[in-house]
């Protein structure tokens, strides 16, 4: 019989069995640390059932709601866009929303763990505030002398386009707790709170650049970075980090001689 | 005793730091360009040292015979000109002062205590400066005519 009903019904058992058949079983290690139960950070497996085509947040969900409601980690937007949720998967960081499943080989236990270089508060939960410390030290905000235009402060499309990569920047703090400077010295800037310098430094319409460049000629500043890369790699907005970094050296330098 | 946990809600575990965390005290700008020129300077005295380590390796240890040809009388020969007097001079000078300031780097990246930083620093900067002013010294004071 070929009646078209009874086709279309096979198609759709098809495409329902091809979902099916799409689950797959993956294990995520995950480097668990409670400090009300013990000093110890430790390991744990948690297995599941989950389409690849999932993201490593969705697992984490999981596991929160179905499995374990003790695993604790940071998310708000889910969609890459507050910084909530950088963590280091299968060793490198990234932002859990942002790493499909089927990207990391799923055959393979994937590790999650917190970001490295943070006091790790509980599970993947680590404590900013050193991170955020060092933001506000670079000033990260406009800074004019003289009195407030009446209409907007005007840029050419050229000068906007100076600094356009490192306003994009979420704060996620992937790239500072990526660096091996930074693991072991934590009085390092580190190079979230460059970008973001560099934000401003390059901005037409901000005076304040003299007094970050100051800032950043320090002993903890710029000279500290040692060009490994590691930041560019973790940035998941795709910001040339690095890049930035070598311009305001190029800045103090130029400025210099 | 080992399931009952030390820890609980009221006395939680104490949370391991990272090392030199930044802070609200962190101390604020010094001012001066000493990390800019150090930069500067690794990058300038590791492009002459190119010119100045390759040239004494290949005329120590390749041309004429190579290695073997070194000895007392070699070294003598050489350093009766002003031109290699020089060159070592200036290789010893640009060699130690660029390998100490890797160095200070390398102790500024990995030791986490500020007394480790401190005593292993002070170390580099002895050597460091006895080595420059023993090597200076026996450029400037070599003498051929041993007893
Ligand atoms: C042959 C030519 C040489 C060149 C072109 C060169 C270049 C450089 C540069 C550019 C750096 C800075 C790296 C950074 O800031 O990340 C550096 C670091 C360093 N150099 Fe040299 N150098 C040379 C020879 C030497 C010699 C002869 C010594 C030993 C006396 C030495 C010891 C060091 C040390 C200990 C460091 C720090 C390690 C590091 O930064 O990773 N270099 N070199
Ligand atoms: S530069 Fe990139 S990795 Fe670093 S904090 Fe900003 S968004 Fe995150
Ligand atoms: S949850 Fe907001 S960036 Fe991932």
């Amino acid at each position: 019989m070929s009646s078209p009903t009874l086709e279309k019904h096979s198609a759709a058992l098809d495409a329902a069995e091809n979902t099916a058949s799409q689950m797959i079983t993956a294990t995520f290690r995950i480097r668990r640390f409670n400090p009300e139960v013990s000093e110890e950070a430790s390991w744990q497996d948690f297995q599941l059932e989950i389409d690849p085509k999932e993201r490593v947040l969705d697992a984490l969900h999981k596991i929160k709601w179905d499995q374990d409601g003790t695993l604790t980690f940071r998310r708000s937007c889910a969609h890459g866009i507050c910084g909530s949720d950088a963590m280091r998967i299968n060793g490198k960081n990234r932002l859990a929303c942002k790493t499909l499943i089927k990207d990391i080989n799923p055959q393979k236990p994937i590790t999650v763990e917190a970001i490295k270089g943070l006091t790790v508060l509980k599970d993947l939960v680590v404590d900013m505030e050193p991170f955020f410390q060092a933001y506000r030290d670079v000033m990260p905000f406009l800074i004019t002398n003289g009195n407030e235009p009446t209409r907007e402060r005007r840029q050419t499309a050229e000068d906007r386009e100076r600094f356009d990569d490192t306003t994009k920047c979420i704060l996620c703090a992937a790239c500072t707790s990526s660096c091996p400077v930074f693991w072991n010295d934590g009085q390092y800037f580190g190079p979230a709170a460059i970008v973001n310098a560099h934000r401003f430094i390059f901005d037409s319409r901000d005076e304040g650049g003299e007094q970050r460049l100051e800032i950043l000629n320090d002993k903890d500043g710029v000279w500290r970075c040692r060009t490994t890369f590691n930041c560019t790699d973790a940035c998941p907005r795709g910001i040339e980090v690095t890049k930035a970094i070598q311009e305001v050296k190029r800045a103090l330098i130029t400025r210099r001689f | 005793m080992n399931d009952v946990s030390l820890y609980d809600v009221d006395n939680p575990a104490p949370v391991i730091e990272p090392p030199r965390k930044r802070t609200k005290k962190t101390p604020k700008s010094t001012r001066t360009n000493f990390e800019l020129y150090g930069w500067l300077f690794m990058r300038l005295s590791g492009v002459v040292l190119v010119v100045l380590v390759l040239g004494h390796l290949l005329i120590q240890l390749v041309l004429d015979g190579g290695v073997s040809k070194i000895g007392f009388a070699f070294v003598a020969g050489r350093w009766a000109s002003p031109f290699w007097q020089g060159w070592d001079l200036c290789m010893l000078w640009l060699a130690m002062l660029h390998g100490a300031n890797g160095l200070r780097t390398v102790i500024n990246d990995y030791a986490q205590r500020d007394t480790t930083r401190f005593w292993l620093k002070m170390l580099l900067y002895t050597a460091t400066v006895f080595t420059v002013l023993l090597g200076t010294l026996v450029i400037f004071t070599f003498d051929p005519n041993i007893a």
